[in-house]
């Protein structure tokens, strides 16, 4: 609690005190009115100074006016107690909200709290301690054990674990060695690391993400736009239709039997003034979507605005890029077939036979050998291009390739089932098996596409430019709906038009890719998911949502967070609109008294605010 | 030139009316006030002296919202 909030909790339990003392007190006429001015000008004070420079200044209704006008009119009607409980509840619910936020602002900031405080620089065999804003681009710095990497660089030296959870909700640390990048905002576990900067403080990840959440919610969605309007009208209808209400009925009732209730119908009038405050709706939507992008930027899923959130929600069609999104887009030996001699000496071969080529299947078959190559065992290489490798290797002719290279060689190859890569591998003129290269299926991918069918996604469509056997069988595997293959980048974009025209206007289309070559499809489709960001500024500009690792899951987990929290913003709505409604209607025909209205207004506005905060909890797939 | 202010105002629509108030002061492009995170971002037009203008934008603000505040230096 800060000093104001604290001051307003003693002014609270001052008025209530004194308000409980004289409702006990035998006093009565002007002296009652005297006793309770005390607690209602203790309360008041600020809200009465507030309403009357409202006024001067043409700003007349505001809540401020509302609730000066309505006690002031309730104490003139004699109603003392009631028109200092009003102005007491009024408090006690502007206590509490201001409370609720300010508690919600600092989780939210807590969790985004990344900023690094300095970078430590080594100047004349110390280390100094600068601003990370002052340190060049190619610079050493040093990331001790527990600090956080203040820069995004290139480590020169050492060996560590980083915590990247800040930034991508990811719990397994990841192992850092010399060579490696790292971001800023990771925290070093446990070795020493000195690291060579790739950006300025400006440029760095911390900075670009920093600066979109908090920009985040400028973007104001559709309900926001819709809560301001409604306010706009609402007050000064409800106003309005107070005025209406104190004056008409008495007018008739005068005119028709000749003698008028007043009394009864000004404070009816009053009753609707009190009822009618829009704060519930204009404090709890903006809440929801806040503490909904804090929760999703806690997960490492970072919106960039509420519009995005509702937009997500909305989501019904699902486009996906293959490499990169769905697949690893690393190639690797995923199977070995008909060998006839073992399958680690068949790899052996091949990856000494291709040890001096530097083409990434080769490099995929000297990562999946795992050992030293032994250069000196390798003799006569002859590399024929479109083919493959000719080799001897431990005095034995190698030959790894294509069909085409066995044929060249006469020798009889087994056809592969399996969709890849396929590396035919032959020694001394006889056939001694394949091995099948290929991109590997990121390991929650099939999970995500099956979580979003279940999650009411309607339709699911793979984009690639690769083959149509490996997309075919990839959108089989996991269990796509539409596929389309060998595009070209700009065909990507027609084919998401296409999807566009096709949808209704409440449908959306999302675009998933990892945003190296994705940008124009991401800005083109109803809202563009980039994965793997961390590190890609294009990704970063390009998309609207902002998927922190590349992990496929956090798609299925983004659109659960967006339905959750425009699921609370429509709670809201609902139940702010339909229970003052209600009682309004309940005060304008006299069932509902003072009370009721400050249950409306104060009661609600709690209620609709603690049911925004829920948004900050991030819903379990 | 665009710029962002540190603000502090209580409640949320009065962060509304002083983002009205911000926009319709002479100088200023757009302004965008998030009580969220109390920051009030200033778009200035071209050739607009920055102080004056934030010194505008706060007499108009403190008309629409007596209990708010704007950081500028």
């Amino acid at each position: 609690m800060n000093k104001k909030q604290r001051k307003m909790l003693y002014r609270i339990l001052a008025a209530t005190a004194l308000m409980i003392l004289f409702v006990l007190l035998p006093v009565e006429g002007y002296l009652r009115f005297a006793c309770f001015m005390i607690p209602y000008v203790i309360i008041g004070y600020d809200i009465l100074r507030k309403a009357w420079k409202g006024i001067k200044n043409r700003q007349p209704f505001d809540e401020n006016f509302l609730m000066a006008f309505a006690t002031v009119g309730a104490i003139l009607l004699g109603e003392y107690v009631e028109g200092c409980a009003v102005m007491l509840f009024y408090q006690v619910g502007e206590l509490f909200q201001s409370y609720a936020v300010g508690k919600s602002r600092k989780n939210i900031s807590a969790l985004m709290d990344i900023r690094p405080d300095y970078a430590n620089v080594e100047r004349d065999g110390a280390l100094i301690q600068v601003d990370p804003d002052q340190v060049a681009i190619g610079t050493i710095i040093v990331v001790q054990p527990g600090e956080r990497v203040p820069l995004d660089g290139v480590v020169e030296d050492g060996f560590s674990t980083l915590n990247t959870s800040a930034l991508t909700g990811e719990s397994v640390p990841r192992e850092v060695k010399a060579g490696d990048e790292v971001i800023s905002g990771c925290i070093n576990l446990n070795g020493v690391l000195r690291v060579r900067t790739t950006t300025d403080y400006a440029q760095s990840t911390v900075s670009k993400i920093l600066e979109l959440v908090e920009n985040a919610s400028s973007r104001k969605s559709k309900s926001e736009q819709f809560i301001t309007k409604f306010a706009r009208y609402y007050t000064p209808a409800v106003v309005y239709s107070a005025l209406a209400l104190a004056i008409v009925p008495s007018l008739v009732q005068l005119i028709v039997t000749g003698s008028a209730q007043w009394g009864t119908w000004i404070f009816r009038g009053l009753t609707f003034l009190v009822i009618s405050c829009p704060c519930a709706l204009v404090i709890s939507i903006p809440l929801s979507f806040f503490a909904g992008i804090g929760g999703a930027g806690k997960a490492g899923v970072l919106i960039k605005g509420s519009n995005y959130m509702e937009t997500l929600s909305k989501v019904k069609t699902v486009v996906f890029d293959k490499t990169g999104t769905m697949t690893q887009g690393v190639f690797q030996v995923t199977g070995i077939h008909h060998n006839t001699i073992e399958e680690e000496a068949l790899l052996e071969y091949a990856a000494l036979a291709e040890s001096a080529s530097s083409h990434p299947i080769s490099k995929s078959l000297q990562k999946a050998y795992g050992k030293e190559i032994d250069r000196s065992r390798v003799s006569d290489i002859e590399e024929i291009s479109g083919h493959g490798v000719v080799a001897t290797v431990d005095g034995r002719q190698i030959a790894a390739g294509n069909r085409k290279l066995m044929e060249k060689l006469s020798v009889t190859c087994e056809d592969c089932g399996a969709v890849g890569t396929i590396v035919h591998v032959a020694m001394d003129g006889e056939y001694c098996g394949h091995i099948v290269i290929s991109d590997v299926l990121k390991e929650n991918a099939k999970e995500t596409i099956t979580a979003l069918h279940r999650a009411g996604i309607k339709h699911t469509v793979m984009l690639t430019g690769d083959a149509k056997r490996v997309a075919d069988s990839v959108a089989e595997t996991l269990g796509i709906d539409e596929v389309h293959s060998e595009l070209l980048p700009g065909d990507k974009v027609e084919l998401v038009e296409q999807l566009l025209e096709k949808k209704s206007d409440k449908e959306m289309v999302a675009f998933v890719g990892d945003g190296i070559n994705d940008a124009p499809v991401l800005t083109r489709a109803d809202i563009g998911i980039a994965m793997g960001a961390m590190g890609s500024d294009a990704a970063i500009e390009a998309a609207d949502v902002v998927l922190m690792d590349d992990d496929p899951s956090k798609i299925a987990l983004a659109m659960a967070i967006s339905r959750k929290c425009i699921r609370i913003v429509y709670e809201n709505i609902y139940f702010a609109i339909g229970v003052k409604i209600l009682c309004l209607i309940l005060g304008a025909v006299g069932i509902a008294n003072m009370w009721v209205a400050i249950f409306a207004d104060v009661g609600v506005m709690v209620i609709a605010v603690m049911n925004a905060i829920r948004t900050l909890r991030v819903p379990k797939l | 030139m665009r710029k962002t202010y540190e603000i502090e105002v209580d409640c949320a629509n009065c962060a509304a009316k002083m983002e009205e108030a911000a926009k319709n002061t002479a100088g200023v492009a757009d302004a965008v006030v998030n009580f969220m995170t109390l920051k009030m971002q200033v778009e200035f037009e071209e050739g607009a002296q920055e102080k004056a203008v934030m010194k505008e934008v706060l007499a108009n603000c403190k008309k629409v919202e007596d209990d708010c505040e704007i950081f500028f230096s």
